[in-house]
């Protein structure tokens, strides 16, 4: 008998026990009509070859293991970023649980969000009554400040008008006729959830800012960070720079509280976010800039079309992503960047130098969303890096033109090759044809870690089997060095792995490195 | 069996009373039908209510806006009843939403190589297009199959879980699945298991159990030589290996399981299953249509049993036996005394460590009930309890179970929910991901009953122990007495936590 009440056996020392082990070989062997194992090994060898590759690659229809979400998730995320604000998703209430499970799964922290609860019926006749219903029971239950409105796909295949469900909702007296309703149709068969964030973050700036007159405050600057599972940690970073600098900012969508709130006994449904009072003034700023270009395409348009000037970056880690970061906000607010922002650069310079050679000329195979991927094969080069995989299931073809610019500009991208619109069985070929040393993406990357045996680093997106990164900053100079030690880390770890058989490999076992 | 006690009922009658004052009219009085307090059965019939000792509406739709916990019909057939099927493809059929969210989620544990002959842990998906909405998808399944096919030509079968879109434009994914089932000589079930369809997972599960008996019995004529002692077990979905802490005991009794629904089975397992003895089911609410349906056709009787906590496990055991016969019946005997000192061995450990501890859960399927003795082995009490999706028949179930006074909701929402646990302050609370957060910032230990948070198997003698070491572990860790900072006044005690073993 295995089990113990002195040392309880987890599931996996349990069934690793002979009793289960002989048990499952004989289920598999009596009960499951298995293949022979040289057909099974054979096709496992097979999916390691090039010419597995090209049919993979070569795949029009079937998607596996993709790395992107669905638009509404995005809508969810953006709405945890303002005041008090209780997301509100049209359409089937399934799709809810998931994105409150996916993002609480993530974070560790609780996620709030409603549905109308479609069902049948709603399909035949709309979701009139579900919205009606639905707005009067959120706003008196969770005492909201703001309901943001998404949909799921249900909804937009019928063809649900928000605009025109929610004013009815405030004739029939579901909120006041004056209470902020903003919304997004978010259809989740178009783009990705770096769409969704886009949507509904552009739907509460028209919300706020139509019909006001803009008085432009000079210097002013707006921040919009784009869907990000480090929010906690950068917006935090960010701000600290920001103050350091002494400029006047307004962050658009900040959920680092929502998604960060304190174990003390009480349980806070909403914490933090931009304030509505805020996001009313933000129409003032002289300039909104973009963290993630992929992530608020229309939202910007938006901006430049009530006359703010815009620009955007790529998920600004690194050095130089961080200079010109920092130097765009310093043209804008006409602040200079303080000596002790310079000293914060120089130490992460130094860490770098101090490390180079363990990193020069390692290859890398990066994955995530498009500004993300774009960041860190920026910051990989700067260490002298190669990144020979960059790929973004939800990359479009101007992201693969601006990758590719990126990588032309150093002699470390020469080799790389961009994957816009691949997944992660897609990747699972490349890392067997063509091997890297390290693979930098998220926890579902842990199969890829498992099958070709590459050492995975999590610094995006979903991270669900590690706890905590994302209370760390990536962004900022800060950021680089969290990034830094991260890659550092894997690779010595492997190094002593790889050399920590007494008796066998004795040297190699370094003390210092 | 199980302990000796009497719930609170006056206070949980009043805190119905509260939450409901906070609703809307319309929805209060829709609400008010989910919650009720449990009352013993004599009492039930003198005030002539007639109905089970916990009377509540189920099965009914969610209000719009009240932040219900429950998933829809896709979750109920591909996360629960299909997904596990380890030697097929499950397709999440229409955008790639629904099959991200619910990729590798439920801890569905199996032997096999991923991405070879085995498919669980990977989320195949038609990722639907704007295009694919307006033109429809069946031409884009096909050459899915097709390139199924073609990539992992050693899967058993294919299954395609339709999502919201796929019955809202008219999709024929049942021509195209005969189609291509022919062309490729395979088992191609398409499921019909929309989100939208129904009030909850329960639906899906309907639906997935119908697809089995339409589209794979009576299919194929595998060869297998029945014996006297084949059962299949059903609803097992082997989370954290469940399934196989139950085989371990049931092939220890001198059966036979030729199948195992469906948590680590092939295929076969599941065509084979006309050919048992007898269906022992465990999550009745996920596969009881389809033991029903294996009646009627095949003539195999089911039974329920339950293999959480030894006085379930055990009482399970001898009633299984005693289906099969002395012969069995007395090798199930020797069993329970091989495992008896364990029990002990783990009562004795854990059970001083935990007596008295009040316990709220919020599950789907069984759990609400079964796991109410495996507690009560632990000298632990279940204050309230609901159901994500029940039937009228789970809250039958259910009476047996619990005690006078237990507070009872149905499909409860995010904010009863809070006010519950906010007025009861119960020891721990066993519920899903979406509620964990909120419970532990409140300062109340919470281990998640649909995933085991992480841990498991729950089930069986080899669970038990599990079990036992991770309610302690919940309970009597001590973070929960470092909330306070010790220079805010003071308002309740801390509650004491005893040092981990």
């Amino acid at each position: 008998m295995p089990q113990s009440a002195e040392k309880v056996l987890d599931h996996a020392p349990l069934f690793r026990e002979p009793e289960y082990r002989q048990m499952l070989a004989e289920k598999k062997l009596n009960f499951e009509c298995p293949h022979p194992d040289q057909i099974v090994t054979d096709q496992r060898e097979l999916t390691k070859t090039w010419e597995y590759r090209e049919k993979n690659l070569a795949r029009e229809a079937l998607v596996i293991n993709p790395a992107k979400a669905c638009q509404p998730l995005g809508a969810v995320f953006a709405a945890a970023g303002f005041e008090r604000t209780m997301s509100f998703v049209h359409g089937s209430q399934g799709c809810v649980a998931y994105y409150r499970s996916h993002l609480s799964r993530h974070f560790k922290e609780p996620s709030s969000a409603v549905s109308s609860s479609m069902t049948e019926d709603a399909a035949v006749f709309g979701g009139l009554k579900n919205m009606v219903d639905g707005l009067a029971n959120t706003y008196k239950l969770y005492d909201p400040k703001m309901i943001a409105v998404s949909t799921t796909c249900m909804a937009e295949v019928i063809g649900d008008d928000l605009r025109s469900f929610i004013e009815n909702a405030k004739n029939e007296g579901s909120v006041p006729g004056d209470f902020d309703v903003p919304f997004a149709h978010t259809p989740a068969f178009v783009g990705s959830h770096v769409d969704g964030y886009d949507g509904m973050v552009k739907g509460v700036l028209e919300h706020f800012w139509k019909g006001s007159e803009r008085s432009q405050l000079t210097g002013t600057i707006n921040i919009i960070p784009g869907f990000d599972g480090f929010c906690v940690g950068n917006n935090r970073e960010l701000k600290r720079l920001l103050d350091l600098m002494g400029v006047t900012y307004t962050f658009i969508q900040d959920a680092s509280d929502q998604f960060d709130t304190p174990s003390d006994g009480e349980y806070r449904m909403y914490d933090g976010g931009t304030k509505i009072a805020d996001v009313k003034g933000a129409l003032n700023a002289e300039a909104t800039l973009s963290l993630q270009r992929y992530n608020t395409r229309k939202t910007l348009e938006h901006c430049d079309e009530v006359g703010q000037a815009t620009a955007s970056f790529h998920y600004p880690l690194g050095v130089q992503a961080t200079d010109e970061f920092l130097m765009k906000v310093s043209a804008i607010s006409g602040k200079e960047i303080p000596e002790t922002i310079r000293m914060e650069r120089g130490r992460l310079v130094d860490a770098m130098a101090d490390s180079q050679s363990w990193l020069h000329g390692k290859k890398y195979a990066i994955y995530g969303d498009p500004d993300f991927v774009y960041a860190m094969a920026r910051f990989v080069m700067e260490t002298g890096g190669e990144p020979t995989h960059c790929l973004a299931t939800n990359g479009t073809s101007a992201w693969e033109a601006e990758m590719k610019e990126l990588l032309a500009s150093s002699p470390f991208g020469q080799d790389t090759q961009v994957w816009a619109g691949k997944d992660l069985w897609a990747m699972r070929s490349l890392l067997f044809t063509e091997p890297v040393d390290l693979l930098i993406g998220n926890s579902y990357g842990k199969y890829l870690e498992r099958d070709t045996g590459t050492p995975l680093i999590r610094l995006t997106f979903p991270i669900f089997d590690r706890h905590h990164h994302h209370r760390f900053a990536l962004m900022g100079y800060q950021g680089g060095l969290r990034v830094l030690t991260t890659i550092l880390d894997k690779i010595f770890d492997k190094l002593d792995r790889e050399s920590s058989e007494t008796g066998v490999t004795d040297y190699s076992y370094d003390l210092t490195r | 069996m199980g302990l000796d006690y009497e719930n609170d009922g006056a206070l949980h009658a009043k805190l119905i009373e509260d939450v409901l004052s906070q609703y809307p009219d319309k929805a209060a009085k829709r609400r008010k039908k989910h919650l009720s307090v449990a009352m013993s059965k004599d009492e039930a019939t003198a005030e002539d209510k007639g109905l089970s000792e916990c009377d509540v509406k189920s099965n009914i739709k969610s209000i719009p806006g009240v932040m219900t916990i429950r998933g829809c019909a896709y979750a109920g057939s591909k996360g629960v009843v299909w997904g596990p099927v380890k030697d097929m493809v499950h397709v999440s059929h229409g955008p790639v939403g629904c099959g991200q969210y619910s990729w590798s989620q439920r801890r569905n544990y199996y032997v096999g190589t991923t991405g070879i002959d085995t498919f669980v842990t990977m989320q195949f998906t038609s990722d639907f297009q704007e295009k694919d909405i307006v033109f429809g998808g069946d031409k884009k399944l096909e050459k899915i199959i097709d390139e199924i096919e073609d990539l992992f030509p050693l899967n058993g079968g294919i299954s395609v879980q339709s999502e919201c879109p796929i019955g809202l434009i008219g999709d024929d994914i049942e021509a195209v699945s005969r189609k291509k089932a022919k062309e490729h000589e395979k088992t191609i079930v398409p499921v019909r298991c929309e989100g939208f369809r129904g009030v909850s997972q329960s639906l899906g599960h309907h639906i997935a159990n119908d697809a089995i008996r339409d589209w794979v019995f009576d299919k194929k004529d595998g060869k297998f030589e029945s014996g006297p002692y084949d059962v299949n077990v059903v609803g097992d979905y082997n989370i954290g290996g469940d399934a196989w802490a139950s085989r371990i005991l049931l092939e220890e009794i001198g059966l036979r399981v030729v199948g195992n629904w469906s948590g680590d089975a092939t295929l076969a397992e599941i065509e084979r299953a006309p050919k048992a003895k007898l269906n022992l089911i465990h999550c009745y609410r996920s596969m009881n249509y389809i033991c029903r349906h294996m009646e009627e056709k095949y003539g195999i009787a089911w039974m329920e049993y339950n293999f959480f906590g030894p006085s379930q496990i055990e009482a399970s055991l001898r009633n299984i036996a005693k289906h099969f016969g002395p012969q069995i019946e007395e090798k199930t005997e020797k069993v329970i005394a091989k495992y008896r000192p364990l029990v002990d061995a783990v009562t004795a450990k854990y059970r001083p460590r935990l007596e008295g501890s009040t316990v709220m859960l919020y599950v789907g399927g069984l759990r609400p009930r079964h796991v109410i003795t495996a507690y009560e082995d632990l000298g632990m009490v279940i204050v309230g309890t609901g159901y994500e999706f029940a039937h009228n028949d789970d809250y039958q179930r259910t009476g047996h179970y619990v005690k006078n006074g237990t507070l009872v909701y149905d499909d409860v929402t995010g904010y009863e929910l809070e006010k519950f646990i906010e007025g009861i302050r119960p020891n721990l609370v066993g519920s899903g991901i979406k509620e964990k957060y909120p419970v532990q910032k409140m300062g109340i230990p919470f281990r998640q009953m649909h995933s085991w948070d992480y841990s498991g198997p729950y089930h069986g003698y080899d669970g038990f122990a599990i079990f036992a070491r991770d309610m302690d572990l919940a309970i009597n860790n001590p973070v929960w007495g470092l909330y306070r900072a010790p220079w805010k006044k003071i308002k309740d005690a801390p509650p004491t936590a005893v040092a981990a073993e």
